[in-house]
């Protein structure tokens, strides 16, 4: 009897990396296992998506000049966008979600650090935003005859893995908005969504928009992401020209996930303070 | 496990309030955004200890602060007052401590209802740091002893009755070899015989598991069934405690049948009818 306490206050006391590293791989697990329940919504929501992106680059085709660099510029955008908002969606969401599920609690009390937690949860996010982002391109060459011939491919990929890291921060800060209001935080987390997608110069440049919304597109990590990705694949622009702006993105990321960190676990304690993370039962 | 005059508040604001014609309009939503929230005392100065092995009941109607106290102790709320140790570690100072040492069971299974029993219990293997390998052996183990055949392990959960739902949610608690077990409700709303099974099955994990048990309940007759002590509370306290028996003796005064309910105990020190399942 008393060994049996002493071993489990023991295990009480020891974190373990590979624990922490296994359950983390736990929710990449997880949400593989959801991904495929929800099978069909996602063949319906891939689909959608890539309508979506022949759509916008076949303005492209339709605008006077020559079609190729700007059908490219465009479905740049749009892959981007399709890559960055399910990052983005997914973070801020896995609150909102999991208290809909009304698992919540139960994955809030595991005893694993909220790091891991959310490090799991972005995996993923990254994860299928990537084969999700390579199915759209797929669908979109057969469409297109995409002349990446001068394109700088791997400057290209070197800037969308960096620019992944500064919008996981920017995930984990709009996640935290659910914790603290049940229903307007995951409205506030699409509003934040649209933002984005208004300032970063997605379908063109940021210069076309009236002047009082210049300085949010200055903080919007995307802008730089898109900027970078186009200057790679349609100049071929070399690393070397990239770096300013994978050293902003860089620097975005380095600074937005521990903040993005130290805003949701005091958002928890709120939460554990006021009742917030559920309430019935 | 041991509670030290611990509570809780609550501040809420009365949302129907938004609804009436004062409140209405920018100005009125203003207005009514600078009222004053109400407290709700859900846990007020509560104190107990339950021994190892034990199984401690807190019996109470409906908004008495029972799965309040029960998150307190899972560490899902920190407490305004009070201190809660689980087995030596303080559920605010160590709090990962003390998820190492509890598991928990709610009134509504809590699940991710799509995904089949197998999977769930997989991922809360993995959560709690079993090598995917064991956490899966463990899971199948766990599920054909509840009487699992593949296709009901395989398949979504929402297929399940709820009685089934709640046993994988107590089997699910369970295999984390918790210390401490913290059922809130866990037979609530149930039909009479799987009441009666997940009842079982909680004497019988009494029985192979070296556990402590923590157990909110509003049925009475459960509460004799299953718990060493019991506790009754009512609106955030604790108004009497101990053995079933005990407390028969010291406020019992026998019904018509000249035996002693627990029902009777419960008007007797709070003066209240007890709620019958049909309030609830
Ligand atoms: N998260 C919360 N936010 C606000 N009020 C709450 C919350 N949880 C419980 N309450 C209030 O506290 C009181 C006790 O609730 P609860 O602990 O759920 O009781 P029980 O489990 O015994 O039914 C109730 O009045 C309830 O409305
Ligand atoms: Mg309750």
């Amino acid at each position: 009897m008393r060994k049996e306490v002493e071993t489990k206050a023991e295990r009480a006391g020891r974190p373990s990396l590979r624990a922490e590293l296994g359950a983390a791989l736990g929710f990449v697990e997880r949400n593989w296992y959801l991904t495929k329940r929800y099978f069909g919504w996602e063949v319906v929501f891939l689909f959608y998506t890539i309508v979506n992106t022949l759509t916008i680059a076949l303005i492209g085709v339709t605008t006077p000049g020559e079609a190729g660099p700007k059908v490219l510029y465009l479905v740049v955008g749009g892959l981007l966008w399709g890559f960055l908002s399910v990052i983005f969606h997914d973070v801020s969401e896995s609150v909102a979600w999991e208290r809909w599920e009304g698992t919540i609690e139960y994955t809030f009390m595991a005893p694993i650090r909220r790091l891991t937690h959310l490090g799991g949860m972005c995996m993923y996010a990254v994860i299928y935003g990537l084969v999700r982002s390579v199915v759209v391109l797929g669908a979109v060459a057969l469409f297109f005859d995409l002349d990446l011939s001068g394109a700088n491919l791997v400057g290209g990929l070197v800037v969308l893995a960096v620019s992944s890291v500064s919008f996981i921060g920017l995930g984990l800060i709009a996640a935290v908005l659910p914790l603290l209001s049940t229903e307007r935080g995951s409205q506030a987390t699409h509003i934040m969504e649209g933002f984005i997608l208004l300032v970063s110069g997605v379908y063109y440049e940021i210069e076309v928009l009236p002047s009082w919304l210049h300085p949010f597109s200055v903080l919007s990590p995307a802008t730089y992401t898109l900027k970078a990705v186009r200057m790679a694949l349609l100049e071929g622009a070399p690393l070397v020209d990239l770096f300013p702006f994978v050293g902003r993105l860089l620097l975005t990321g380095v600074v937005l996930i521990p903040l993005g960190l130290l805003v949701f676990s005091l958002g928890e304690n709120y939460a554990m303070r006021t009742g917030k993370l559920k309430r019935s039962g | 496990m041991v509670c030290r005059e611990v509570s809780k508040t609550f501040y809420e604001r009365d949302e129907t309030l938004a609804y009436l014609p004062e409140y209405r309009g920018l100005v009125g939503r203003w207005r009514y955004l600078r009222t004053r929230p109400t407290p709700v005392r859900a846990v007020d100065k509560v104190s107990f200890e339950i021994r190892r092995g034990e199984i401690f009941g807190v019996l109470g109607p409906n908004g008495s602060g029972k799965s309040t106290l029960v998150r307190l102790i899972a560490t899902l709320l920190l407490p305004d007052a009070g201190s809660v140790t689980v087995f030596g570690h303080d559920v605010v100072k160590e709090r990962l401590a003390v998820r190492r040492l509890i598991n928990r069971v709610s009134v509504e299974a809590s699940f991710f209802k799509k995904l089949s029993a197998l999977e769930n219990l997989r991922y809360a293997a993995r959560l709690y740091g079993y090598p995917p390998r064991e956490g899966t052996e463990k899971a199948l183990d766990i599920l054909e002893r509840l009487g699992f055949n593949r296709r009901k392990a395989f398949g979504s959960l929402e297929n399940l009755s709820r009685g089934m739902q709640q046993k994988v949610a107590v089997a699910r608690a369970l295999f984390t070899s918790p210390v401490l077990l913290l059922l809130d409700e866990p037979t609530t709303g149930l039909d009479p015989r799987s009441k009666r099974e997940v009842q079982d099955f909680i004497l019988e994990v009494r029985e192979t598991h070296d556990t402590t048990v923590l157990l909110t309940s509003h049925d009475m007759s459960e509460a004799d069934r299953l718990c060493d002590r019991v506790a009754f509370m009512d609106e955030g306290r604790f108004v009497a405690e101990g053995t079933p028996s005990e407390l028969k003796e010291t406020y019992g005064r026998p019904g018509g049948d000249g035996t002693v309910s627990l029902e009777d105990i419960f008007l007797e020190v709070t003066g209240k009818e007890w709620p019958g399942e049909e309030d609830v």
